[in-house]
């Protein structure tokens, strides 16, 4: 180390770990939101190197939306034993037992809005005065507009007009009794960062973000996988794919990809040359020109 | 991509809706590849819906929904692009004085900002207003865009004389690198490619500019400060003593044997171990995050300052501030406010406005003490505890403040140290 300066994945690397030690300092009771995905997962890896040789200071939380991808639940538990920590699971199907929300009806019903009453139930039940999420700005228009820490009012409502500026380092994480905040460590990295960091950094994710033969039908100009939960149209039919996912949600609506990309170096290369974005596969988003701001301010991830 | 190497550069820009700020950038974006089919066929769409022929580019940086239909930037929006050379960030600020705030907030981490002058119309008040606030928040370089040269004929002389305007009005002004290049950013001509309307011009095009910047002198490297965020203590085994500073260092650098003092409270000791995450290391510099163990068994907290023996920062609760009012509500009298910086926070008072500044004309206003949104002043701070300060011209990690209210716990105020 003779260059007195970081590379940009260092600097953002940093960046993340300033944030996360500030999030332990400022808050009472913080989570990390955990879906198992590879920004939950970076997010994470970033907490254990921000506070070693001590253990991860934060519970995992999970909002289950019981149409999970069995792989990222086996690989959920696997991470919590390994790091012992706790893990907290908000349980999407306990919402609808409980009558707190009902199931959508109809072709393209999901179970992503839902989870929005189970996430603020779980964050009261358990005095969450922090959720730190794997939110990008990149990632989608409204998701440009998130600071480091954003506060959400007694109704766990996102009020992007009036958010609090922030200026340099210094964070203000202060609220009143009833009110949290999310925090987005990784803000600023691309899904590009994401990938060439956990590359670098030889870190294990599930295997469905590797091309693999997979089950999956054409749906709305996506591939989506085959799973308990699949009703098929009368004109729809199951093939064999090489396939994989750049994200992983609700496996209902999260549609994969054609690909090739079966090693990490694979995906680095791919998605360099990727023309659409990640969530251009998610049908949630897809729902209106607004629907990620529109469900932010309800209090969505 | 040699990624081993490459920096990361963060930019602001700021602007109206007339002066072509969001097809600059909608430019850069475009020409590096960065803006996915899907995002354009939104716009594509958006921008049918709307009437207007062809693509939008300002829906790009407008991301609210109120934004997109007032047309306007309200808040910082931050865009990504990467060359093979550098990443960028990018915080696109609105221009109007009304979102001064804003400007400021976007300025605050940047290395360089962008402003754009309408060849058209040279030096406005508005041009005046950016060039202010890159000034006033330190910004290292200024990248002055001349742009719509195609509306100027490519112009030389309307170059020049714009320029000699820049310098003129910026000569008032602390500025510490300056360059400046004509550019059509509709037409693409010395944004990435070199323009072939404008031979006389013999400097690089503004992306060329951005790629090469001088940047690893931005982050002072002399005067090593270490605001402690947290202390470790892991309970567990093989680690009973250990006990962690961990922060992220604001300037210098620091290595194991080093001779430090600890403040507020003026106890020395030595660097034991420097951690980077998993991994010990001999030496660490700013802006690295990091845990440092010392030799000794001091008392040490949040909000407290590792520093060498011999560059100490000043010990004082009474100190002056550039001050800019972010809130709706206006200064209250005689109010406690938290002032937090670095890690540390107290209470302040503000004991005093001294002036005034007009961000249009540089004019101080010694008479109107009143604060309101979007004001800069300079004004006396006394805190309840003694602060580990240093000038915002020294250094920006450490010359800097913010003031939060505790009556609606928002933050207010954001002040640099004079």
């Amino acid at each position: 180390m003779s260059t007195y300066y970081l590379n940009y994945l260092e600097e953002l690397e940093s960046e993340a770990i300033f944030i996360l030690r500030e999030v332990w300092a400022q808050f009472q009771n913080p989570v990390i939101l955990f879906s198992g995905g590879k920004d939950s997962i970076l997010v994470t890896h970033l907490a254990k190197k921000a506070f070693h040789p001590a253990k991860i200071p934060f519970a995992l939380m999970h909002v289950d939306t019981g149409h999970n991808f069995p792989e990222a639940i086996q690989f959920r538990d696997d991470i919590v034993e390994k790091l012992g920590v706790n893990l907290i699971v908000g349980s999407v199907q306990k919402s609808i037992d409980d009558g707190r929300v009902a199931e959508e009806k109809g072709k393209n019903a999901t179970r992503n809005a839902l989870q929005i009453t189970t996430l603020l139930d779980t964050i009261e039940e358990h005095k969450i005065d922090c959720a730190i999420g794997g939110g990008r700005r990149d990632e989608e228009k409204a998701r440009a507009k998130e600071r480091f820490f954003s506060h959400r009012d007694e109704f766990g409502q996102w009020d992007p007009k009036n958010q609090r500026p922030e200026l340099w380092n210094l964070l203000n994480g202060k609220y009143f009794e009833g009110e949290h905040f999310r925090a987005f460590p990784i803000s600023n990295w691309t899904e590009m960062d994401v990938w060439n960091y956990l590359t670098k950094e030889n870190i294990e994710i599930p295997s469905l973000y590797l091309a693999h033969e997979r089950e999956v039908v054409k749906r709305n100009g996506s591939w989506i996988p085959n799973s308990e939960y699949l009703v098929l149209e009368p004109n729809e039919e199951i093939v064999k794919k090489k396939i994989r996912f750049r994200t992983l949600g609700d496996i209902t609506i999260t549609g994969g990809i054609e690909s090739d990309a079966d090693t990490m170096e694979k995906i680095v290369e791919e998605v360099s040359t990727m023309r659409e974005t990640e969530r251009g596969n998610r049908s949630d988003d897809k729902r209106s020109e607004t629907a990620m701001e529109d469900r932010k301010k309800d209090g969505y991830f | 991509m040699k990624i081993d190497k490459n920096q990361l550069l963060r930019f602001t820009t700021a602007g109206s809706v007339d002066d072509g700020k969001s097809t600059l950038i909608g430019r850069l974006l475009f020409d590096s590849k960065s803006i996915f089919e899907d995002q354009l066929a939104a716009v594509e769409n958006s921008s049918k819906q709307k009437g207007i022929d062809g693509v939008d580019l300002a829906m790009f940086t407008d991301g609210l929904k109120d934004e997109r239909e007032q047309g306007i930037t309200i808040d910082v929006a931050y865009r990504y692009f990467t060359t093979p050379k550098r990443k960028f960030i990018i915080a696109d600020t609105p221009g109007h004085i009304q979102y001064t705030r804003n400007m400021v907030t976007g300025a605050s981490t940047a290395n360089a900002a962008v402003v754009l002058i309408d060849a058209r119309h040279g030096v406005i008040e508005q041009t005046k207003r950016h060039t202010f606030i890159a000034s006033l928040l330190n910004i290292p370089h200024i990248i002055v865009c001349i742009n719509k040269m195609d509306l100027v004929d490519y112009s030389e002389e309307t170059f020049n004389s714009i320029v000699e305007q820049f310098e003129e009005f910026s000569s008032k002004l602390l500025i510490k690198d300056v360059r400046y290049i004509p550019i059509s950013a509709l037409n693409g001509d010395n944004v990435v490619n070199r323009s072939e309307h404008m031979s006389w011009f013999q400097g690089s095009p503004m992306l060329h500019e951005l790629e090469t910047l001088h940047i690893s002198s931005d982050i002072n490297k002399v005067d090593a400060r270490f605001p402690v965020q947290t202390v470790l203590r892991p309970q567990r085994k093989g680690y009973e003593d250990y006990r962690g500073y961990a922060g992220r260092i604001a300037s210098g650098i620091y290595r194991v044997g080093d001779e430090v003092s600890v403040l507020p409270s003026g106890f020395n000791s030595k660097i034991k171990t420097i951690n980077a995450g998993e991994k010990e290391v001999e030496e660490a510099f700013a802006p690295m995050s990091v845990a440092m163990t010392l030799q000794d068994d001091i008392d040490i907290s949040r909000g407290d300052m590792i520093v060498k023996v011999n560059n100490q920062p000043e010990l004082s609760q009474e100190f002056d501030v550039m001050l800019c009012w972010l809130n709706n509500s206006p200064v209250k009298p005689r109010t406690k406010y938290t002032i937090m910086h670095t890690s540390n926070e107290q209470k302040a008072v503000i004991k005093d406005v001294v002036y005034k500044m007009d961000v249009n004309t540089f004019k101080r206003n010694e008479e109107d003490k009143d604060l309101k949104m979007n004001d800069i002043a300079r004004v006396k701070l006394k805190t309840s505890h003694r602060l580990m300060l240093d000038s915002y011209r020294d250094n920006r990690n450490t010359g800097s403040i913010i003031l939060v209210d505790e009556s609606t716990k928002e933050t207010v105020a954001a002040g640099m140290i004079v």
